[in-house]
């Protein structure tokens, strides 16, 4: 099927054997009917099938001319009758709809009655033939003379693109369970490309084989055999991966970049004895570029690009930053970078987005950083964890910090500011800040756990 | 006679024996990235796209204030950028006030691995697509920083070469040597208090002075910038959001 439909939208599911393709104006493309069949033949060829192409003016005959002529049949229109009066009239039962039972009954009162090729059904008188074997007989002789008119039934195809593979043999190594799956990943998109689809979801499914001891499995019967000879049992179970894309894909080679990285990244726990691969199609992504718009990374780059830096410094250590809706220090969350929530068009950095520093709040033009006051807001470096320290105080107030890669003297100091939070929770936080300066000339901002009365470092000002 | 007149009659004397071998193409100056601090933009002219700068200093000095200026104004012009943090001391918070949108900035957290951060920083260089990417080694003590190797240097200006992306590292000791086209030594001078010390007082910022270390050479336009070694500024930053 995914070869006729490299030639034709319109295919047909003939029969498990069969298949039929509307040829109509492919002229232009292929060139006549014979070099488009053979060319059909070559692919299947190299796709390891053999094919017969029959091609005729309806497609029972063609069907007919395939089955019946072998190799490169074509047969003009008008012609049908007479070249295909001498092929066995059992071609009509090999893809009939109707059940096995009836046309094997129809087969044997036409063998009974000495009817042996298709010539000869053809020549038999319609109202007889009518009157005998009913309104069966009239079709079958119309199909003799290769004057069916059926329209062809156009194959939609189920959503969903499934392949799988049983290894021979388990197999171990990630080099060639890539291998493997670069195999039916390049089947899966052959079939999207096919169709003109893209895929925004790849599901892997990995049956994996896992030793176990005889006393692990419970087996109590061959306990003394396996622990004897020192036999493992074999056990499967099944590793599913789901690998969801924020644009539809059509990079075969992208695709298996990203599911080798997350193979090294989270490796199967045993050897790989078969493989199901799945994917989700979709409409592919149309996209104009435009001359104004700011550079971008490419979004299928992007996502191989962002599995090596997790395979490098872990999934949850890429990604942007997500501030969170409460009053806790340093609260954030990472989340996936997407360039479709990043990116905006030109035309939306006119937006105002109000700015806070230190000032007060004022609505800013991004267009006017280049000329809006030197004022900006003094940043600050966080340490994660907060580095624990020792505190000189005098009456609770700070006056030399010793810390790892913090040491010093207070010279000048803010605070305390007392904060408190999620105390109905256990991991509520209640502790006095403050801001200070060192003698090392640096800012810090330290505070005291009012619960534990330690002090930590929380970071710098720079 | 100035030198670029000289230099004008030498090519026209040469090329009538030479023809048009000395007829070389003068690299065309490389498009330039605001700060969004006029003061720093006036002593740098801008950071170069293409190239690397380097922005150096010791704690407190404004260096990561500097950097989130930058971010913002390079995200608000559109721009995807990429943050990548060798201490894990980016702080979105603050970065957010600045004006950085947080949903263009790819943040990279390297966790005290400077070996991580540099395979990140190639990785994200060879993706290309990035209008900035921020190599943060501030946290990273100089000693380590300078183990660095200088091959790692020249890998980097090689991966951003003809690039629009704008590649800055934050260290506090210089350590690209010639693979940067722009330092940047920034200085704290001293911080701001306001309100009465020992009860109602606040710090309201910091005066940190920018100067440029290494000339950048031909896309500075102003004849006065040219001929100067170094430039002093001070800017005073903005304090924290604490409120009286």
């Amino acid at each position: 099927m995914n070869l006729a439909f490299t030639f034709s939208p319109r295919v047909e599911d003939t029969a498990r054997d069969a298949v039929t393709l509307d040829i109509d104006g492919l002229e232009r493309l292929f060139g006549p009917p014979p070099a488009l069949a053979e060319r059909i033949v070559r692919l299947a060829s190299e796709a390891g099938l053999r094919a017969a192409i029959g091609v005729a003016s309806n497609p029972d005959a063609a069907v007919c001319a395939a089955r019946g002529l072998g190799g490169i049949a074509v047969i003009p229109a008008g012609q049908e009758a007479r070249l295909l009066a001498a092929l066995p009239v059992s071609l009509l039962f090999a893809s009939s709809a109707d059940s096995r039972q009836a046309s094997a009954d129809l087969e044997e009162t036409l063998r009974l009655w000495g009817i042996r090729t298709l010539g000869e059904l053809a020549a038999l008188p319609e109202a007889a033939l009518s009157a005998r074997i009913g309104q069966e007989g009239p079709r079958l002789q119309k199909l003799a003379r290769g004057a069916g008119c059926r329209p062809l039934m156009a194959f939609s195809p189920v959503p969903g693109f499934e392949h799988s593979l049983e290894l021979e043999y388990p197999v171990a190594l990630l080099e060639a369970l890539v291998f493997v799956l670069s195999r039916l990943l390049h089947e899966l998109w052959a079939g999207l490309e096919a169709r003109a689809l893209a895929t925004d979801e790849l599901r892997l499914r990995l049956t994996i084989e896992t030793e176990m001891r005889s006393a692990e499995c419970g087996v109590r019967s061959e306990e003394s055999l396996h622990s004897a000879f020192r036999i493992p049992h074999s056990a499967f179970q099944t590793d599913e991966r789901t690998f969801r894309l924020p644009f539809p894909l059509r990079d075969h080679r992208a695709g298996l970049k990203l599911m080798q990285l997350e193979l090294e990244q989270r490796p199967p726990k045993g050897a790989v004895t078969a493989l199901w691969l799945a994917a989700h199609p979709v409409e592919p992504r149309v996209l104009q570029d435009g001359l104004f718009i700011p550079l971008a990374p490419a979004p299928d780059k992007l996502e191989v690009l962002l599995a090596r830096i997790a395979n490098l410094v872990g999934q949850e250590n890429v990604g942007s930053a997500e501030l969170l809706d409460t009053r806790r220090p340093g609260a954030f969350r990472m989340k996936k970078f997407t360039i479709g929530s990043a990116f905006q068009v030109p035309g939306s950095r006119l937006r105002p987005r109000k700015v806070a520093n230190g000032l007060g709040t004022w609505n800013l033009e991004p267009e006017a950083f280049a000329v809006r006051s030197a004022t900006t807001l003094l940043a600050f470096r966080a340490f994660r964890p907060p580095l624990a320290a020792q505190v000189q105080a005098r009456q609770g107030r700070p006056e030399r910090i010793t810390a790892r890669g913090v040491k010093g003297n207070v010279v000048s100091l803010a605070g305390a500011w007392r904060t408190s939070g999620d105390w109905w929770k256990s991991d509520g936080w209640d502790r006095d800040e403050w801001d200070v300066a060192l003698s090392d000339g640096a800012l810090y901002r330290i505070y005291c756990d009012r619960a534990t009365r330690a002090w930590f470092v929380e970071g710098s000002y720079d | 006679m100035g030198p670029a007149s000289l230099k004008t009659e030498l090519q026209s004397a040469l090329s009538a024996r030479f023809g048009s071998y000395l007829n070389f193409q003068e690299k065309p100056a490389p498009e330039l990235l605001f700060t969004g601090i006029p003061e720093v933009d006036a002593v740098a002219g801008g950071l170069p796209r293409g190239c690397l700068t380097e922005i150096f200093g010791p704690p407190s000095s404004g260096r990561t204030s500097l950097l989130d200026s930058i971010l913002a104004a390079a995200t608000a012009a559109g721009e995807i950028c990429a943050l990548v943090d060798a201490g894990d001391s980016f702080d979105p918070e603050t970065a957010a006030a600045a004006g950085v949108s947080l949903e263009q900035l790819l943040w990279v957290r390297c966790g005290a691995r400077p070996a991580s951060a540099l395979k990140a920083t190639d990785l994200l260089l060879q993706g290309g697509g990035f209008g900035m990417v921020v190599l943060d080694l501030g946290d990273i003590p100089p000693q380590q920083a300078r183990r660095i190797p200088l091959t790692s240097w020249f890998r980097f200006r090689r991966g951003v070469e003809h690039k629009l992306t704008c590649l800055v590292a934050m260290e506090q000791e210089p350590c690209a040597k010639s693979c940067a086209s722009l330092v940047l030594e920034m200085r704290r001078q001293r911080e701001c208090w306001s309100g009465a010390a020992g009860c109602s007082q606040l710090l309201d910022g910091a005066i940190v002075q920018a100067a440029r270390r290494k000339p950048a050479g031909r896309y500075l336009t102003t004849k006065a910038q040219r001929h100067q070694e170094s430039f002093l500024v001070s800017s005073c930053l903005g304090g924290s959001t604490r409120t009286a």
